[in-house]
């Protein structure tokens, strides 16, 4: 079955916790409820993007530094 | 000094400290070019400047953080000034340091002042050398945890760990037992990397009700003086909320030290334009020390504006131009008191979440002794990319329990549809005891706010 992970706030998506850093998460990547799979930044505060399920990361569906919608699907889960 | 005036000035902002730059040149006679992202099309310092130029998508990196792109836009449409308001590139030593190189006067204080300051450690060095006290602490960073163990020893518990290279409330931590000391100072290290690109951090002795004080410095190359002081300590998450000048209850001799502080410590910079000096003040002992040394205009600045009835930015654009102060220390009294209200888009009943989105109605303020500092009209956006501040409602009044009851009377006034903000909040703020009877430290609103 295959889950969506959605950007709980409008802002700027971020695959990484730091420029130079590794991405949190790519696709094969396994993730429970807690893991942190991104990061959403608007009007400079960082807000952590939970899984909020536990699977393996299908799809990324969006690119890292791309404006992003409330509700919008970030990644597919296979659970 | 020669003066050489400036004839047309880049803003390089945005939001009302870019409107209050331009309207400050317009009054000199000076042109002003304003510089805007894709999200900023629409905002109101395009619509206020002489000229506009497009620099850059919407996230600040690629635009109001793009230094190249600014310096461009100064040279392409005429410039020979660049104001850069506070935020984005204002403390930025490369940057002031480059449009020196291209011709261009940087409106701020030379680049050796900015990157000194902004080393919060190495400017923690100067302070004490200049005979202004400072927090119990590690002057020159910690490298090791050896180092730190030991040096924690002599501070005491609980301390702070702070990045050097921070500021502005961020980049701190509070340590409240040494079994804890090992593993915050790699966390600090490591947020210090990712926010600042720099792990340098400090210790320093952490007062447990302080008040922060801040005392306004203008330079002009030749002399320093001061513009007396600001209380600053209604914040939330070590962001300031409201401010007020003069500072309520403070002993003359209190008030003397820090101006006196501050200006030796400006004056061992030979600091030239506006700066400000932070000073924490402790409640039990009445004793204070120097934090950082802000080399920028400042959010707040409207409330010395206010009770000393000078205007600094014009101040500022005249200094870059190589003009003398306009004004004496002696000559400077100040009157009555002021208040600053900060308009953030933030949710304060949903633990201040930002809240971008479309003001759909808006109503101002207006009447007596009431000055209005936003961007915003009915129908504007509030694009996600930048700070909250979405206005500031400054108030003066003849005393403080007047200007209280005008603030609080302007406050009822505004009425802002589509998003939330800190309003409301701030309206009950301004009736509680300890703000009335100006009885309040830093923790106060956060103790407040969780009740």
């Amino acid at each position: 079955m295959s889950t969506d992970i959605r950007s709980p706030i409008p802002g700027v998506f971020y695959r990484r916790p730091s420029p130079e850093a590794d991405p949190f998460v790519e696709v094969g990547s396994a993730v429970e409820a807690d893991t942190v799979v991104a990061l959403v930044e608007v009007m400079k505060q960082f807000f952590d993007v939970p899984a909020g399920v536990t699977g393996t990361i299908a799809t990324v569906e969006i690119p890292d530094a791309e404006m992003v919608d409330a509700g919008q699907v970030l990644f597919t889960v296979n659970q | 000094m020669s003066a050489r005036p400036l004839k047309r000035v880049l803003v390089a902002n945005r939001g009302e400290i870019a409107m209050r730059v331009i309207r400050a040149a317009a009054e000199l006679g000076l042109d002003t070019v304003a510089v805007y992202s894709q999200a900023d099309r629409d905002a109101g310092h395009v619509r206020l400047a002489s000229e506009a130029v497009e620099i850059g998508p919407p996230p600040a990196p690629r635009s109001y953080l793009d230094g190249d792109a600014i310096i461009a836009a100064a040279l392409a449409s005429g410039c020979d000034a660049v104001h850069p308001g506070y935020g984005f590139l204002a403390e930025n030593a490369a940057f002031a340091a480059r449009c020196a190189a291209e011709g261009l006067r940087f409106v701020g204080p030379q680049p050796e002042a900015i990157s000194l300051m902004g080393d919060k450690a190495a400017a923690r060095e100067t302070a004490s050398s200049a005979g202004v006290p400072v927090v119990a602490g590690t002057p020159g960073g910690i490298a090791t945890v050896a180092e730190a163990t030991e040096a924690a020893q002599r501070i005491g518990f609980p301390l702070l760990i702070k990045a050097a290279a921070g500021g502005g409330g961020r980049g701190i931590r509070i340590v409240d037992r040494p079994e804890d000391l090992d593993v915050q100072l790699t966390a600090a290290r490591n947020e210090a990397r990712a926010a600042f690109g720099d792990d340098t951090v400090y210790l320093e002795r952490y007062l447990a009700s302080a008040r922060h004080v801040e005392v306004q410095v203008f330079g002009d190359g030749v002399e320093v003086l001061h513009l007396f002081e600001r209380e600053c300590s209604l914040q939330r998450r070590r962001q300031k909320l409201v401010e007020e000048a003069l500072a309520p209850n403070l002993s003359e001799t209190l008030r003397d030290g820090l101006h006196t502080a501050a200006v030796a410590l400006a004056r061992a910079v030979a600091y030239e334009g506006a700066g400000t000096v932070e000073f924490l003040v402790d409640r039990d002992t009445g004793e204070y020390f120097f934090i950082e040394m802000n080399t920028r205009i400042q959010v707040e600045h409207p409330v010395t504006e206010m009770i000393c009835g000078l205007d600094l930015v014009r101040e500022q654009l005249r200094q870059a131009g190589g003009f003398p102060l306009s004004f004496s220390q002696a000559g400077v009294v100040p009157r009555g008191a002021a208040i600053e209200m900060r308009i953030n888009a933030e949710d304060p009943a949903n633990g201040f979440m930002p809240c971008p989105g479309t003001i759909h109605d808006l109503d101002l303020p207006g009447g007596p002794g009431v000055r209005i500092a936003t961007p915003m009209r009915p129908g504007s956006v509030v694009p996600p990319f930048y700070d909250s501040l979405i206005a500031k409602i400054i108030v003066w009044d003849v005393d403080r329990p007047a200007v209280l009851a005008r603030a609080r009377r302007a406050l009822g006034e505004l009425r802002i549809e589509g998003i939330k903000t800190t309003a409301p909040l701030i309206r009950e703020l301004l009736s509680t005891r300890e703000v009335v009877d100006g009885d309040y430290d830093t923790g106060f609103v956060e103790r407040w706010h969780r009740t």
